[in-house]
């Protein structure tokens, strides 16, 4: 980090991505336009504040709850976000039994154009390996505490079917409009690692 | 086949680490990384669990401490090599090349 001298070799892992890139390149297997749109899409356009418009809109819609949880594909393909072609999509619904949450124990599956890119803990060895085993115990690590009674549903993503939880809505929260409410449903929430909470400064 | 990629209650690891503040991406390698295996992907050069199957044949060590993007890279040139839509004798010229144009 910080050492600008020009002649100093690439770290190993940097040569080798510019090397893939520059022969995928010159070989037109890849078009370096595309590349840089693929990024801005990622980094830019798509992330949870999707996810939070399909969670605000479930809790406002009671039709579309229904049709969100019965066919998660369809109900946010209408939103026209970019999408995940080809794969199904499944919304799990948070009450006050039942508590879900999301992880692919085997790789990194990841509803990506509803949550954008997973974040590092997601795809790390040590949440892959004790979620579905120990999950009581990795939601306190989170700061989320269930009651003794509440079933916990755990959901192992893959390849065609992606998992992402519909949340409780907060108490205190009836007055609030669907736009206030897309601001307070956040990834984690999404995924079933924590729950989501009123705004501060109000009385749930 | 079990391998070490079939992490479910494997037993041994520590707490879950977060990062405050996220960014998408940590480092300019990483954003190219992902656009080229996602081009690549979406080119029909490869499906997604060949993609999977090659990121779960790495060497145990390597699997475990390689970062995320790393498989990405390993598995993308490994596919791309097997399909003979690149050699390892094109990487190790178009490598040479780009070290001469960075040293003096």
């Amino acid at each position: 980090m910080g050492d600008h001298d020009h002649t100093a070799p690439l770290p190993d892992v940097v040569l080798r991505v510019k090397t893939l890139e520059s022969l995928l390149v010159e070989k037109k297997l890849v078009d370096p336009e595309a590349l840089d749109a693929l990024i801005d899409l990622y980094e830019n356009q798509i992330g949870p504040k999707n996810g939070a418009r399909v969670v605000a809109r479930a809790w406002v819609d009671p039709e579309f709850k229904a049709w969100l949880l019965k066919d998660a594909t369809g109900a946010v393909a209408s939103f026209g976000f970019a999408s995940d072609k080809g794969k199904t999509l499944v919304a799990v619904e948070n009450t006050p039994k039942v508590h879900n949450l999301v992880v692919c124990t085997l790789c990194s599956c990841y509803p990506w154009a509803t949550l954008g890119l997973p974040p590092v803990w997601y795809k790390s060895a040590p949440y892959r390996a004790r979620a579905a085993k120990e999950p009581r115990s990795v939601l306190h690590e989170f700061g989320t505490e269930l009651d003794d009674d509440v079933e916990i549903r755990i959901w192992d993503s893959n390849a065609e079917v992606r998992y992402f939880v519909l949340p409780e809505r907060p108490e205190g929260t009836e007055g609030l409009s669907e736009e206030e409410l897309v601001e307070l449903v956040t990834r984690d929430a999404m995924l079933g690692v924590s729950k989501v909470s009123a705004p501060k400064g109000r009385d749930a | 086949m079990s391998g070490v990629h079939d992490l479910a209650g494997r037993p041994g690891f520590g707490p879950v680490v977060r990062e405050a503040a996220e960014p998408v991406f940590h480092e300019e390698w990483e954003r190219r990384m992902f656009a080229l295996m996602v081009a690549t992907f979406a080119g029909g050069e490869f499906n997604l669990d060949e993609f999977r199957y090659a990121i779960e044949r790495m060497e145990p060590k390597e699997y475990l401490e390689g970062s995320y993007y790393e498989h990405w890279l390993f598995a993308v040139e490994q596919l791309l090599i097997e399909k003979g839509l690149i050699s390892e004798a094109e990487l190790r010229v178009m490598r040479e090349r780009i070290e001469k144009r960075k040293s003096p």
